[in-house]
């Protein structure tokens, strides 16, 4: 069910743009890779270029290969739409599809492409999905209410519900707490922390002690100045990166002397 | 906190405020005022003590507010009373269209007025109806509708979710040029296109259902390109990282978000051309009975039914009022169904 990601040689374009310059890691199966760094640095770009999200604004393109269970990403004969439903994504701000109920926002990826699905599967799907998520006994009595009549953190979790019910091999989440309150950032780190089990996951976040509690590895992108690349400057064990980093900028950004 | 509360109030302290009911007041005394002042001065007319009586009004509000209440609620009284004045002059002109046209087409209006049509009625004959003009406007407008909403839902797709460049501000240009087109040029248009292909003396509903079209397809093509460009990005890229392709995308999420939004917006194209009498008048004439092959014929239509019963005086001005009347009750039809149709299609509310 998860699969480990190498990467080589990345460069991210925004047209002439290079926003993300010679990016390589890997990024181990079953466990949690956390990106760190300032904003502006690419984070967030790299993570889209993943799943070939990068790709959907006007523009964008990518060099380099990222190769995921022995299949380059970018080869030309891949379809970035199955690249997408084996890569599932959360995002920043909550978005659940607001013209459905609870039970069809965690359907989405099965309706939405028109697959037929039983009314067995489908409410055992609902149900796997929302106690994976954590959300079953909170929604379990309201399936039918709109997604968007949700809490903040609710509405995240339900997001993460949809993004694992299509049954990806490696998750992205998009600096997935920004948006929520401690006690929803929380259980959604309690959820991580169960999800890694079955899945990779790779997470984009500001906050450094969320990196510290989360993940396995932890990669610091940082930035030479506006108009200049976002470039890979480190990347290891988080407790070495927290207690021993090898570069002085590392050092410098997580015990907040930066600037 | 408990020290800077005292300070505020000896900064600012409480003035006295005008009763609630003082506009009102304001509002009788100054129009006894001015049909006083109007009495002395010459004879009164309702519309004078109006005009006089709102500048006393305004005056005489603003001025003692000023003095009790002080100059920010004074200010406030002022604005109030403007943006009031304002919204009462804008609706003079609808509430006088509306009542002009009730009364006078009450005389006519009625069951029998929707359910008979214009055969063997002469001269001042009171029988005789629009039936066969409701049927002709409904018909040819809806064709237009099927002509002109698929172009324009498909054109609006492109240009929100695929044009770049050229092509896609060619065709943004175009229909700004197209919304100015006047609409007897659209009838011209589709009299000279029909003309040149079945030749000279064809007449059928389709070719004001054409001409209604061109004047349609703008319409539709705006007010549905401010629908799709209305729904979040979030939503699309949500459904990408589900690995949905682009144009499922569109059709189940950014469609069905924008459904309500669209509906809406056909219906005030549909709105705006059912009234269309020009290029109906140029392309399909009149006629005394249904006809009720789109293909093949003249038909009759309520705007120029209503035109041709008028310009020949007599009863048939009340019928002219009668069908005018009738057009407004279509319209405004329409409109609740447009309503209904886009509450129960919009997105449900997040409390």
């Amino acid at each position: 069910m998860s699969k480990r990601i190498d990467v080589s040689d990345l460069n991210v374009y925004y047209s002439d743009f290079l926003a993300v310059a010679d990016v390589s890691m890997t990024i181990e199966e079953r466990s949690v890779t956390a990106l760190i760094g300032p904003s502006g640095c690419g984070k967030s770009t790299f993570l889209r270029t993943l799943n070939r999200m990068h790709e959907v604004i006007p523009g964008a393109r990518v060099e380099g290969k990222a190769v995921m269970d022995g299949q380059d990403l970018y080869a030309s004969d891949v379809d970035p739409v199955e690249v997408r439903r084996q890569v599932g994504m959360v995002f920043q701000r909550p978005n659940p599809f607001p013209t459905m109920s609870i039970a069809e926002n965690v359907l989405a990826g099965v309706k939405l492409n028109n697959r037929r699905i039983s009314k067995g599967d489908a409410s055992d799907l609902v149900e796997s999905s929302l106690q994976g998520a954590n959300l079953w006994t909170e929604v379990k009595d309201r399936l039918d209410r709109p997604g968007s009549s949700l809490s903040g953190g609710q509405q995240q979790r339900l997001c993460i519900a949809r993004a694992i019910a299509v049954k990806p091999d490696v998750l992205l989440m998009d600096e997935p707490c920004s948006a929520l309150d401690p006690i929803s950032t929380l259980a959604i780190e309690d959820l991580m922390a169960e999800l890694k089990s079955e899945y990779t996951i790779v997470i984009v976040t500001h906050n450094m002690q969320q990196a510290a509690r989360v993940s396995d590895r932890t990669a610091f992108f940082n930035i030479a100045g506006t108009g200049k690349p976002g470039r890979l400057i480190e990347m290891d064990e988080t407790s070495t990166m927290f207690s021993s980093p090898n570069v002085q900028a590392t050092e410098d950004y997580i015990s907040g002397r930066f600037g | 906190m408990t020290t800077t509360t005292p300070e505020l109030t000896s900064v600012t302290p409480a003035r006295t405020r005008l009763p609630s009911w003082s506009p009102w007041a304001f509002a009788a005394g100054s129009l006894v005022l001015a049909f006083l002042v109007l009495l002395v001065l010459s004879s009164p007319t309702p519309a004078g003590v109006v005009l006089l009586g709102a500048v006393v009004y305004a005056v005489a509000l603003t001025v003692t507010s000023r003095v009790v209440e002080g100059e920010r609620r004074a200010n406030d009284r002022l604005a109030t009373t403007l943006v009031t004045f304002a919204f009462a002059l804008a609706l003079v002109p609808l509430v006088s269209l509306l009542w002009t046209v009730i009364t006078e087409g009450a005389a006519r209006f009625g069951p029998s007025f929707l359910n008979t049509n214009m055969v063997g009625v002469f001269g001042e004959m009171t029988e005789g109806g629009v039936y066969h003009a409701i049927m002709g406007t409904l018909y040819i407008t809806l064709a237009a509708a099927a002509i002109s909403v698929p172009i324009g839902i498909l054109t609006a797709i492109y240009l929100v979710e695929y044009g770049r460049g050229h092509l896609a501000r060619g065709v943004t240009f175009l229909v700004d040029v197209m919304t100015g087109i006047p609409s007897i040029v659209a009838g011209l248009f589709a009299f000279t296109l029909f003309t040149l292909v079945f030749g000279p003396a064809y007449r059928a509903g389709i070719m004001g259902a054409a001409a209604l079209a061109v004047l349609m397809t703008p319409v539709v093509i705006r007010s549905v390109e401010e629908m799709l460009r209305l729904v979040p990005n979030e939503l699309r890229e949500a459904a990408y990282a589900l690995g949905v392709p682009k144009w499922l995308t569109i059709i189940k999420v950014v469609l069905r978000t924008a459904i309500a939004g669209i509906v809406t917006g056909v219906m005030l194209a549909v709105a705006r051309v059912i009234g269309e009498t020009a290029p109906l008048l140029l392309t399909v004439g009149i006629v005394a009975d249904v006809n009720w092959d789109l293909f093949d014929g003249r038909m009759a239509t309520l705007p120029v039914y209503a035109y041709r019963q008028y310009s020949q005086g007599g009863i048939g001005v009340e019928r002219a009022w009668a069908a005018a009347l009738t057009l407004i009750l279509i319209v405004m039809l329409l409109n609740i169904v447009a309503r209904l149709v886009s509450r129960y299609f919009s997105p449900k509310a997040s409390r």
